[in-house]
């Protein structure tokens, strides 16, 4: 092995500008997939900010308009979500799919703390929720079971809005056990969780039994979620959502094939859409990567054949000499491999480099469209999976390259040693 | 017999046929040492070529110690040459951008010797012939004679049945092949080497014990050459 390589090492030195230049190409190539495949996932991470940590095997419906005459009622009819509907979710009917329930009241409310305050959406919740919403708490708790047994008067707050409350450089975490003024009542900080300043859902949560009593919602709720298992892809979700559409529209006297009675947002057909999207954005990404790639393959390739065809002499003493045709092959080989993985990991590193120059830039650039922050980019970087994809690449493709070169020195005849030179 | 070639026959086929070798009978004892000599034209490349198991014949037979050397695969026959044949060239074919030391290894790296033997042995050798100065040189900072030596080191360390040598002495001047010769006759003599010696150069030829004259494809003459009387020019040097 370490034979091998003092070969190698010293079939490289003695052409270092040639090899170099085409080292080159196969580090450009190199470079072009990992900053397509960095940006690509900048791209991926800047659209699934918000989805990323919610539960895929949520679903959540609302109540909206009706868009069909039935049952001699007019279209255009408001159809409001109630006890009843949670009830029929809980209920045997779908007792096979559903497993929690969780819904939800909401109200606008401000929420004060001495001389500061902001405004904002108060849900009623179950403890559920933060399992099915991906809530990150950053300080405190959620809503417990508890709270919703003794309506305790309890908040937990989105981080971005946490900061709102304190001064300068007071940190977050000390609001956790304060009483805060929400609308008319006292209520006491539970926790805090992770929101950013972007994200433009970001409530306040409480227990769904304080808020129903403060706000006198009576029996309606504003949306349910719930989570629900046995669902393998897009044609079961659709059939499931069918079902259930067709169950809560009857409830409220509706075309169970109305589609705009109920809003139904559908997280596990909407990941797997995206994650489709997202996939053939992956491969075309590769694709046109590794055609860049390609270009350099030949290059190395066709090096390789030249200084064969150069070193044919060398060649057949070596074979006189006694070297078997499967060792000249292994020589050739190891070297057009050595030469593109080294090359390979100077393209890898450079693409790697120049996909956290571009997160520090490009990446942290955003618009602000009616109000809302959108970034574009966000965490441009490939993972270490895409490194060790690119090395097995590499080194397939060093292999591929050598392959032809590598039959051409192995045929060279040992009557060539005899050959004046 | 050490060597045997019975009724070898060799035809290239390029464009028109051309029959080369037209029936060789041969044998070579142990410990001979025996020059070929040969017009060009006359099949005595061709002859060294399947001598060395670098080439395939058409008919025939040829044994080296009791085996026999016919149709074989790439790799046994590189295997054969490895262990049974030493070859010395005429252009000394060292490898240019190994040193000395390091093309006397060679052979033995193919055999699969671990580093610190073959060295070893190497370093003996050159040693041997008075090279362990030029140990680390490249062949480009030798002379003729020097890197000769080192070719014949090469050859000689996997302790090869016979050793081969094509022109060994065309690239060199008298004096110099003069003691190119010497020492073959010396490796004949103390270490028991069979030597074959393919040359035009009558005054090589006179050096050796058995002169094998070929022509038009079969063996004419062979010599008895133990008193080293066969050439007129032979008797105290080497004409060039």
């Amino acid at each position: 092995m370490r034979d091998l390589f003092i070969e190698i090492a010293g079939n490289i030195r003695r052409n270092k500008m040639r090899t170099c230049l085409t080292g080159f190409a196969v580090s450009w190539g190199i470079f072009m997939l990992i900053v397509l495949l960095g940006a690509g996932n900048g791209l991926m991470n800047a659209f699934l900010r918000d989805a990323q940590d919610v539960s895929v095997n949520t679903m959540q419906i609302g109540g909206n308009r009706t868009s069909k005459p039935y049952d001699g009622l007019k279209e255009g009819r408001r159809i409001r979500l109630d006890a009843g509907d949670v009830d029929l979710l809980r209920g045997e009917a779908f007792a096979d799919v559903i497993d929690d329930v969780s819904p939800t009241v909401s109200a606008s409310a401000s929420v004060v703390l001495s001389d500061k305050y902001f405004s904002t959406t108060l849900q009623g919740d179950y403890p559920e929720r933060v399992e099915m919403d991906g809530i990150r708490l950053l300080h405190g708790r959620f809503v417990n079971s508890r709270d919703i047994r003794q309506k305790r008067k309890i908040i937990v707050l989105p981080s971005s809005k946490a900061e709102q409350l304190v001064h300068g450089a007071t940190p977050i975490s000390s609001l956790v056990g304060r009483d805060v003024k929400v609308g008319n009542f006292i209520f006491k900080v539970a926790g805090i969780y992770k929101a950013d300043a972007s994200d433009n859902e970001s409530y306040c949560y409480v227990p769904f039994t304080t808020l129903k009593s403060i706000y006198l919602k009576g029996e309606y709720v504003d949306d349910i979620t719930f989570s629900f298992h046995g669902i393998k892809n897009i044609e079961e979700g659709e059939a499931f959502e069918s079902r259930l559409r067709a169950a809560v529209n009857s409830r409220h006297r509706a075309s169970p094939t109305d589609l705009g009675a109920i809003w139904v947002w559908n997280r596990f057909v909407q990941s797997i859409q995206m994650d489709n999207g997202m996939s053939i954005l992956n491969k075309a990404l590769w694709i046109v990567g590794l055609f860049t790639l390609l270009s350099g393959i030949v290059g190395v390739s066709n090096i390789m054949l030249i200084s064969v065809r150069e070193r044919t002499h060398e060649f057949g003493i070596r074979k006189a000499i006694g070297a078997k045709p499967s060792k000249i092959m292994s020589l050739i080989i190891s070297e057009s491999v050595v030469v593109t993985t080294v090359f390979g990991y100077i393209g890898m590193v450079a693409g790697m480099l120049a996909c956290e120059v571009l997160d520090k830039t490009v990446g942290q650039s955003s618009l602000d469209v009616m109000g809302e922050t959108i970034s574009f980019l966000k965490n441009i970087s490939v993972g270490l999976d895409v490194a060790l994809e690119a090395t097995v690449l590499l080194i397939i493709a060093g292999t591929i390259a050598g392959l032809i070169p590598a039959r051409k020195a192995a045929k060279v005849r040992p009557i060539e040693a005899l050959r004046a030179e | 017999m050490l060597l045997e070639l019975k009724g070898i026959n060799k035809t290239y086929d390029n464009g028109q046929p051309l029959h080369v070798l037209k029936g060789i009978d041969l044998s070579i004892d142990k410990g001979e040492f025996v020059s070929i000599m040969g017009a060009s034209g006359s099949g005595k490349s061709t002859l060294l070529n399947i001598l060395g198991i670098l080439d395939n014949y058409d008919s025939g037979e040829y044994y080296i110690d009791g085996k026999l050397i016919r149709d074989l695969s790439e790799s046994a026959a590189a295997g054969y040459r490895n262990r049974l044949i030493g070859f010395i060239f005429q252009s000394f074919n060292l490898i240019a951008f190994k040193t000395a030391v390091e093309n006397v290894e060679l052979p033995l790296y193919y055999q699969g010797v671990s580093r610190r033997r073959r060295h070893e042995r190497a370093m003996e050798l050159l040693d041997k012939f008075g090279l362990t100065q030029w140990a680390n040189h490249y062949p480009n900072e030798m002379s003729g004679g020097q890197k000769q030596r080192v070719a014949i080191a090469r050859a000689l360390i996997t302790d090869p049945t016979i050793l081969l040598a094509d022109e060994p002495t065309g690239a060199l001047d008298s004096k110099t092949s003069e003691d190119v010769m010497k020492l073959f006759t010396q490796i004949n003599r103390e270490m028991g080497a069979t030597i074959i010696i393919v040359t035009h150069e009558s005054g090589v030829a006179n050096c050796t014990d058995k002169i094998i004259h070929i022509k038009d494809g079969l063996i004419g003459r062979i010599e008895d050459n133990r008193q080293h009387r066969a050439s007129m020019f032979g008797t105290n040097t080497i004409m060039k």
